[in-house]
């Protein structure tokens, strides 16, 4: 069987120090997951003001600011994938089935440096996706 | 204002008009040397910084030294330099050596003019067109895609943009840091739609400028001044994106509508502040140059095969400049004009200003059967001007006791103090 777990908290404003230790704490669940063969992915969302909504309505997507905020309807999986900007992501979303019912939140992936790792230098600066 | 409009000549001379020549040119370029360095470095905040650097550079300089010959180009590259410059000291140097690459080959294009720089011109006013896109994306709240169009692209400053939507600075402030936040970290593309997602995308992009002209435009409370400034900025933008597409007539159309509604400006209020309805205008204060220009980009715009809800709407502020007299209106066009948008565009408050010119083209018993319909529906129960109408049209016909009734309800409404003084003068009007 596999297990989504998945991560719910209440944004606050820590200090560096916090957020030191609160990544130390991740590194050290994450280590102990993949010692015990049990880790099979996962991902830090950036906050949820920087969520999208997409639904598509009589076949026009529908794209607003902001998370998911109904009630009714139950959180049922989810995609990863890998996309240039916004908007591909968008378009992808667009055409998951549950958008035409549902909606389908656009979170974007946090990107760690990761400095032992020289492929990572190359990276583009943290700026606005080039066209 | 007036200091905007003062002669060339002048502020070429250095001294204290370098001052406001140094504000009429952050309002003019600011936008267009934003947009061209945020394509190139790819940060919305970097390029900002870089570009109030070099507008302080331009404060130091211009009032000991004179205006520069080309005051933009100036501008655009100080701005630049101060990029490389913030780029030189930034700790990641690796992370930014793309844009400092980018930055390095455009500075070098730039000291020597040649054909290249003539080609490269539909690029920067490509630059633009981007940057309001973004600024306009579906996936910013829409306060936040006004607040970020009129700084990135109006240069407008943030004091100015919270005193004209009577917030707090510090709330727009926020908002702004917020939106920039989102594009950077959700990687909002810095791009012109494709041609399939353009008619959706643009209608964002026009439905800001509308709402930055019509805040400007309604006599609501707050600074005349700043107001007067928001509905000329997004003329001017309105203008901007139509030079751009010159072959969307929904840009024509709006161009058009908010020219034509603009003209009416001066016409609209008397000298103490009061709300002079269309019917009442002194037309001799009309601005003849807007309407001109006005009526002519409408025909371009009608031309064009498609009609859309700007350029219906650009129609019938069209028959009203016509008009020599409001006796000569067409109400009848107008009608029609209203039939098309309503089946384009659903919505009660159409319905409701149909109503209002079926009742001038077929008589008050007509409008208000339709103003009664609305009123039925419940949808806009809250709307002041639903029964302003109903009052009006009640008038007309002699049922003034009822009359007094939807207008009392109007008052009680009306949410600023030219529509409340407008409706006292009307109750009055209807007691005598």
């Amino acid at each position: 069987m596999r297990y989504a777990l998945l991560i719910y908290v209440e944004p606050w404003d820590s200090t560096p120090e916090q957020d030191t230790e609160v990544m130390n704490a991740y590194n050290g669940f994450t280590r102990a997951a993949v010692a015990a063969d049990v880790m099979r992915g996962g991902e830090a969302l950036h906050g949820a003001k920087t969520a999208t909504s997409v639904r598509v309505r009589d076949g026009q997507t529908v794209v607003t600011d902001g998370p998911f905020a109904e009630t009714k309807e139950e959180f049922g999986g989810f995609y990863l994938i890998e996309a240039a900007n916004l908007d591909e992501a968008i378009k992808w979303a667009a055409q998951i089935p549950g958008a035409a019912r549902g909606t389908i939140e656009v979170r974007p992936v946090v990107d760690f440096p990761s400095p032992g790792n020289p492929g990572d230098a190359e990276q583009a600066p943290a700026g606005i996706a080039a066209g | 204002m007036q200091s905007r409009h003062r002669p060339a000549s002048p502020l070429a001379e250095p001294g204290p008009a370098a001052y406001d020549a140094v504000d009429r040119i952050f309002r003019e370029e600011s936008g267009r040397v934003l947009a061209g360095l945020i394509r190139v470095v790819g940060d919305i905040d970097l390029a900002e910084e870089s570009v109030q650097d070099a507008f302080i550079a331009a404060l130091e300089h211009w009032p000991r030294e004179g205006l520069p010959p080309n005051p933009g180009a100036w501008i655009a590259t100080t701005a630049r330099n101060r990029a490389i410059d913030r780029l030189r000291r930034a700790k990641k140097l690796t992370e930014k050596t793309d844009a400092l690459g980018r930055l390095m080959v455009n500075a070098s294009a730039a000291q020597e003019p040649g054909p290249e720089m003539l080609t490269d011109r539909p690029a920067v006013e490509d630059d633009r067109l981007r940057l309001i896109f973004t600024c306009c994306h579906p996936a910013l709240a829409a306060d936040a895609q006004i607040a970020l169009t009129l700084r990135l692209l109006g240069g407008l400053r943030t004091p100015e943009i919270a005193r004209a939507f009577l917030l707090p600075e510090a709330t727009l402030a926020q908002r702004l840091v917020r939106a920039k936040k989102k594009i950077r970290d959700a990687a909002i593309p810095y791009v012109v739609p494709e041609a399939s997602e353009l008619p959706a995308r643009l209608g964002s992009v026009l439905h800001v400028l509308y709402l930055v002209f019509n805040e400007g435009y309604s006599a609501s409370s707050g600074s005349t001044v700043v107001r007067r400034e928001l509905a000329s900025e997004s003329i001017r933008l309105a203008r901007v994106l139509a030079q751009l597409m010159p072959a969307e007539p929904e840009v024509v159309g709006l161009l058009a509508l908010l020219l034509l509604q603009d003209s009416r400006r001066d016409a609209r209020q008397d000298e103490r502040g009061d709300l002079v309805l269309l019917a009442d205008q002194d037309r001799s204060r009309w601005d003849a140059a807007r309407i001109s220009e006005g009526l002519a980009l409408l025909d371009r715009a009608a031309r064009m095969g498609s009609r859309g809800s700007y350029l219906l709407q650009a129609s019938i502020a069209a028959e009203h400049a016509r008009a020599g007299t409001a006796v000569d209106t067409d109400w009848v066009r107008i009608v029609a004009f209203y039939d098309e948008l309503l089946a384009a565009q659903p919505s009660p408050v159409i319905a409701l200003n149909r109503a209002v010119a079926v009742s001038m083209a077929s008589g008050p018993a007509a409008g208000l059967a339709l103003v009664d319909a609305i009123a039925a529906s419940g949808d806009l129960a809250e709307y002041h001007l639903l029964h302003s109408a109903r009052g009006e049209l009640l008038r007309r016909s002699g049922r003034l006791e009822d009359a007094r009734v939807a207008l009392t309800r109007a008052r009680d409404l009306a949410t600023n103090d030219v529509d409340r003084r407008h409706l006292d003068r009307r109750l009055r009007e209807l007691a005598s």
